[in-house]
């Protein structure tokens, strides 16, 4: 019976893996199956499988993500600009020094919980943002953002005697560039990387102590367990997720501006997360997926677009009707998002992993089946 | 031999006297009632031996060491364990979970980075937990969420937690308050046969049932104080006692 539970996460891990690495295939019907968008799937992904356990398994709410996810950016870029274009030591090092973030920020955030945290968490951030912006221009080049230039050093890439081109270099794994399908592919098994360790921490007896500090960190205390570096732990882990993801951003597209680490950036992830499903494993991947198509759908709308599509009312309405729905797409789109958003807490409050686990047992139930679904709670969290 | 040595403890309550003076000893393998009045001080006194109230005044030592100082998890890895009077569970986990995790605790120490093990292939953790259950009756809702048990079965759920890590010295606030009398005949019975493995208990209870059949030593507590302490026989038959708490009728 526990290797019965090992083995289905084992098939979970299989099944998503076959189900990332064919997004180019199954994606090709709505329209999403391009390198640019199915990477963003896959880093968005990493950050928010990162921040669900921080906020998902152990019920912390960190307003302030957006900081490691510039941190892994910043770093990984320098890395171009100072040692190699290629992409290995660019994503070691931002997941290092997002680490290094995390454990400084969080080991002053954690010494409180709930709304002070988040707010803590938020004022790291924006200070981060604005030390980005303009103070420590030298390194992060502020306004313009960090860009690389063709006379950059990148001693390792001189030293093994890589002839530069004309041009600005491109981002490689060992002379493949990263560029289409190569990057999202590196991007992807990154991605699947990271879904395993997440997966492998809920099931572990240091993901369990996490779900006792969400459930009850008073009765944690007393019976035996310091809960501080096990908060701190997850904190760091989820920074080195943002981390990832925030160098992949660089590798995709080696440059780093300061907006990556604004607040909005903070809020998108808990957005994602909550949308798909808070402490489960497969919703924040899901939740990250669905605003990122969406987003890319309804931003690129604009209200000429409308107006032809109303075509058939009468002049007097399709105006009216078009410059309404203007409102929510195109730069608004946020407004979209905010509305769908607001419906998901209120009629899903377990996100849209409840809403497809709910919507398989409407199937699956008989009607000679009167167990109360209350009593028996599966161990599935999916 | 004792294990639990309080001197001189005091402690106010912007004004309150809530401990008044208080001296115990309590001898290793016995079990210690402490009964009295409501707001006697008997919770605000446990609050003391286990880190969550720091005394004014005076000393608590255990096993010769002092315990002020030290923060709650160090001083259940020294070997106490605590049930408070409203039950702390982990409503969102499984009974099992709830069990399981004090046993890790026991096990790893109060921090332990084990990422990458599964719990589920640890069988002496997922056993202990279940073994626990058994005792305490709860064994055909493991898998319940603790959120949805009776009060006296989360009451139980805790003393199961507690139990699992071996302590040294118990501390049960009230361990069958909301029980049927049938539970609490059981909880009886439960605590005498883990008194058989010499584990150390204080247990405050109004239920007198409970009291003599259990303890070894009663100190009563009034007004911040302790104002008798003897053997069960003595205490039934003592005048203070009467008139302070028991109004006689309840003997
Ligand atoms: N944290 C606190 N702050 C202020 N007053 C407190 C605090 N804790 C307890 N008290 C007060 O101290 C007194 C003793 O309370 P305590 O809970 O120790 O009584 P008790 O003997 O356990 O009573 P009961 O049998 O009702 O549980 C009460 O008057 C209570 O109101
Ligand atoms: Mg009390």
């Amino acid at each position: 019976m526990q290797s019965q539970n090992a083995r289905q996460d084992i098939i979970l891990s299989a099944l998503f893996s076959v189900a990332v690495l064919t997004m180019p295939i199954w994606l090709q019907p709505i329209g999403a199956a391009y390198p640019d968008l199915m990477q963003k799937f896959a880093i968005f992904g990493l950050f928010a499988i990162g921040f669900n356990i921080l906020f998902g398994f152990t019920g912390y709410l960190s307003f302030g993500h957006a900081a490691f996810l510039g941190v892994g950016s910043y770093t990984a870029v320098w890395s171009f600009k100072l040692l190699t274009m290629n992409v290995i030591p660019a994503v070691i090092f931002g997941t290092l020094m997002a680490g290094i973030f995390a454990a400084l920020i969080g080991f002053i955030s954690l010494r409180r919980s709930g709304i002070y945290f988040s707010i803590l968490t938020l004022a790291f951030a924006q200070m981060s943002y604005n030390l980005a912006y303009s103070v420590l221009t030298p390194i992060t080049n502020g306004e313009t953002g960090l860009q690389l230039r063709q006379q950059d050093p990148r001693v390792i890439d001189q030293a093994l005697g890589v002839v530069p081109e004309a041009g600005l270099p491109v981002t490689n794994l060992f002379g493949f560039e990263m560029q289409g399908y190569t990057g999202f592919y590196f991007c992807a098994i990154l991605l699947i990387i990271g879904f395993i360790i997440a997966l492998r921490i809920a099931r572990s007896p240091f993901g369990m102590m996490l779900s006792a500090i969400k459930s009850n960190q008073n009765r944690l205390n007393y019976i035996g367990v310091n809960t501080r570096p096990y908060t701190l732990a997850a904190f760091v882990i989820s920074g080195m997720y943002a981390g990832l993801a925030g160098s992949l951003m660089a590798v995709t597209d080696p440059l780093a501006g300061a907006e990556r680490m604004q607040w909005t950036a903070s809020g998108e992830v808990v957005l994602m997360t909550i949308l798909g499903g808070a402490g489960t494993l497969l919703g924040p991947v899901l939740g990250a997926a669905i605003i990122k198509y969406f987003e890319n759908i309804f931003s690129s709308f604009h209200e000429a677009a409308l107006l032809s599509a109303f075509d058939f009312l009468p002049d007097w309405l399709a105006e009216p009707v078009a410059s309404v729905l203007g409102l929510f797409v195109g730069e608004g789109w946020h407004l979209t998002l905010g509305a769908v958003f607001m419906l998901i807490v209120i009629f899903m409050p377990g996100g849209v992993i409840e809403g497809l686990n709910k919507l398989v047992s409407l199937v699956r139930r008989r009607p000679d089946d009167t167990a109360p679904a209350a009593v028996q709670q599966p161990h599935s969290a999916e | 031999m004792s294990i639990l040595q309080v001197k001189g403890v005091h402690k106010n309550f912007a004004g309150l006297r809530a401990l008044n003076d208080v001296n115990l000893t309590v001898e290793e393998g016995s079990v210690h009632a402490i009964i009295g009045p409501n707001g006697a001080g008997k919770s605000t006194l446990l609050n003391c031996f286990v880190g969550r109230l720091e005394p004014d005044t005076g000393s608590v030592d255990f096993n010769g060491t002092s315990l002020l100082g030290l923060a709650p998890h160090e001083i259940n890895q020294a070997g106490v364990c605590r049930v408070f009077q409203t039950p702390e569970i982990f409503g969102d986990l499984t009974l099992v979970e709830n069990v399981m995790i004090p046993t890790l605790a026991t096990r790893d120490g109060a921090f332990k980075l084990n990422g990458w093990d599964r719990v589920d292939h640890q069988a002496e953790i997922t056993e202990k937990a279940e073994h626990l259950l058994e005792d305490v009756n709860l064994i055909d809702k493991k898998d319940m969420k603790a959120d949805f048990l009776s009060r006296g079965d989360k009451r139980r759920l805790e003393l199961a937690m507690c139990l699992v890590q071996d302590p040294k010295l118990l501390l049960l606030d009230e361990p069958t308050a909301g029980m049927s009398r049938g539970d609490t005949n059981d909880t009886i019975d439960l605590l005498k046969r883990i008194g058989e493995r010499g584990i150390t208990k204080i247990v405050i209870e109004h239920d007198m049932h409970v009291v003599f059949s259990l303890a070894h030593r009663i100190s009563v507590m009034a007004q911040g104080t302790i104002i008798a302490e003897g053997a069960p026989e003595e205490i039934k038959g003592d005048q203070r006692v009467r008139d302070a708490y028991l109004g006689g009728a309840h003997l």
